[in-house]
């Protein structure tokens, strides 16, 4: 416990009103931060010699429709080092945040797959590109106002061919 | 007109050594790879957005279809996550069980894994014999569950049922017999001077790489660096077992390999002390709430009729909450985030495929190695697509 009051303290000590909220789920200490700050708090936190966050396990995005910022960005940190683990949330609009893949190369993937399902662009990404639909694919599926059965699912296909000619 | 030094070379999505529908952009200086770019996405079926769909129940034989060759640790993951969020409390003896099972399914998948890998490296032999043993193994997954890949037997609270008559005589048998069989794979490609020169010093991918890459499992474990989440975060009794991690030092595609067969050994030896160590009791939670009771309960007694048809009916709703949670399975670290909001259906799953980070390091392994070790390295990775494309 005492580990992650650390983080805690250094966390707020050195970015103060940029963190905006702490807490513990399941015994592991969870942060909210301010988006703008969202580099620099993740670049700390893997360089920082006492917590040395080094493993970036996981990344990915939550779509609240109606609540504003619309979309959360989820952060899921670890140390080899320490063997614990750190959870860092921050709210986004679709327009941008700060890409950390110039911090882990792991973002990368992560990132593109978060830009793929939520239309979330991260900005400085070095290939922002869809990652599993096609290129030209309409809409981000894992939006919660993206139908689970997609557009057009039942189209015939000589009617797609007809449709592209025109 | 300038022309162009390299050549682009398109490997897959239909290649026998991407293991499934995986597609790679080799751009090519003589026999050497200059950048590589991997294509995925051919099988995604939006599992995530489906489970938001459905009830938690309904949500769980799509987690046999992630990593189609490790069923039986994903759905440990998955319902460890719901398991958290409720709350509940498992029994000794489904504790034990789940450990067994998950452990028997990584050798499945460990063997599937190096028969297919030395296939590709031309190795037929090896081939034939992973898939005797194999069969073995799965046909202990088809007599717990019914099925051989697709088991769906760990359900929340515990096991769809207690293990069958004679299953822990048939896999003692497997197991007394297995190392011997590692020892016979040890004999045809451990000391093969082709198989050393097809992976010693290949698709190296050093320590700070891996951590940075996120790789996990094997993979990572092969490169030097201790982290297993079995030790880590110990889950469903791991602590109570003694077993070592194997751990590489070079982090080539001949590491990952010994590392696989240290781990089968390991598997062995926990399979065992868990048939030793084995409880009596119930193999399901006492949870009215949330878990169903038992069949026989059903047929027997109203009140558990009435609340196994609300549950079925409804569904079960935990409480409002987060929850991470991450096994080791074959592949690496599987994590499933779930985010209730209190009613039958999930806000969102988040599913931490291992294969789909350490796939996104195969680039990094293969800068500036010959397209012949394309082939090792993507093999030594243990990519499965189901898992990476969701």
């Amino acid at each position: 416990m005492s580990d992650t009051n650390k983080l805690f303290e250094k966390l707020s000590g050195k970015f103060g009103d940029k963190i905006l909220n702490t807490a513990f789920a399941f015994g592991e200490p969870v942060v909210s931060v301010d988006k703008k700050a969202i580099r620099e708090i993740l670049l700390f936190l893997k360089e920082d010699k006492d917590l040395s966050y080094d493993m970036l396990i996981d990344l990915f995005g939550i779509d609240y429709p109606g609540e504003k910022p619309r979309f959360e960005i989820v952060y899921i940190l670890r140390s080899v080092k320490q063997n614990n683990r750190a959870t860092i949330k921050t709210r986004t609009t679709e327009d941008g945040i700060d890409t950390v893949s110039n911090i882990w190369k792991a973002a990368n993937w992560l990132e593109r797959e978060t830009y793929d399902m939520f239309g979330i662009r991260f900005k400085d990404h070095p290939d922002l590109r869809r990652i599993y639909t096609v290129d030209d694919f309409e809409g981000h599926p894992l939006r919660k106002d993206f139908p689970v059965e997609g557009y057009d699912y039942d189209k015939p296909f000589t009617v797609i061919l007809e449709e592209e000619k025109a | 007109m300038t022309e162009s030094k390299y050549m682009t070379l398109n490997m897959g999505p239909q290649h026998p050594a991407t293991h499934g529908v995986l597609r790679f952009v080799l751009e090519l200086d003589g026999e050497t790879v200059i950048t590589s770019v991997p294509h995925i996405g051919y099988l995604h079926r939006g599992i995530e957005k489906l489970m938001e769909c459905k009830t938690y129940w309904q949500s769980e034989p799509f987690t046999d279809r992630l990593d189609y060759t490790s069923g039986m640790s994903n759905n440990l993951a998955y319902c460890l996550a719901v398991e958290k969020l409720l709350g509940i409390e498992i029994p000794k003896r489904a504790q034990y069980i789940r450990v067994m099972l998950s452990e028997l399914q990584r050798i499945a998948a460990h063997i599937l894994w190096l028969s297919t890998h030395a296939l590709d490296l031309g190795a037929m032999t090896l081939f034939f014999y992973g898939f005797r043993e194999r069969e073995n193994c799965l046909k202990l997954m088809e007599t717990v569950s019914g099925a051989r890949l697709m088991p769906d037997y760990i359900r929340f609270g515990g096991l769809r049922e207690d293990l069958p008559d004679g299953f822990l005589a048939m896999a003692k048998t497997f197991i007394d017999d297995f190392p011997s069989r590692i020892d016979e794979y040890e004999t045809l490609l451990t000391k093969n001077i082709i198989w050393k020169k097809r992976t010693q010093d290949i698709g190296i991918l050093s320590a700070e790489d891996a951590i940075n890459y996120s790789v996990t499992g094997p993979v990572l474990r092969a490169s030097g660096v201790n982290y297993d989440v079995r030790k880590a975060y110990p889950y469903s009794s791991y602590e109570d077992f003694d077993f070592e991690i194997p751990l590489g030092t070079k982090g080539d595609v001949y590491d990952r390999y010994l590392v696989r067969l240290l781990e089968m050994r390991q598997s062995v030896r926990i399979v065992k002390e868990a048939i030793k160590k084995l409880p009596e009791g119930p193999v399901r939670a006492s949870a009215p709430e949330y878990i169903a009771p038992d069949k026989n309960a059903v047929e027997k007694d109203i009140a558990a009729l009435i609340s196994h048809f609300k549950l079925m009916a409804d569904g079960l709703k935990p409480p409002v909450g987060e929850a991470y949670t991450s096994i080791e399975s074959s592949k690496g670290e599987l994590g499933f985030y779930i985010i209730s909001d209190g009613t039958s259906k999930p806000y969102r799953v988040r599913i931490r495929p291992p294969s789909f980070l350490n796939l996104a390091s195969i680039p990094r392994m293969i800068e500036g190695a010959l397209v012949a070790d394309v082939v090792s390295a993507i093999g030594s990775v243990d990519v499965v697509l189901g898992e990476i494309d969701k």
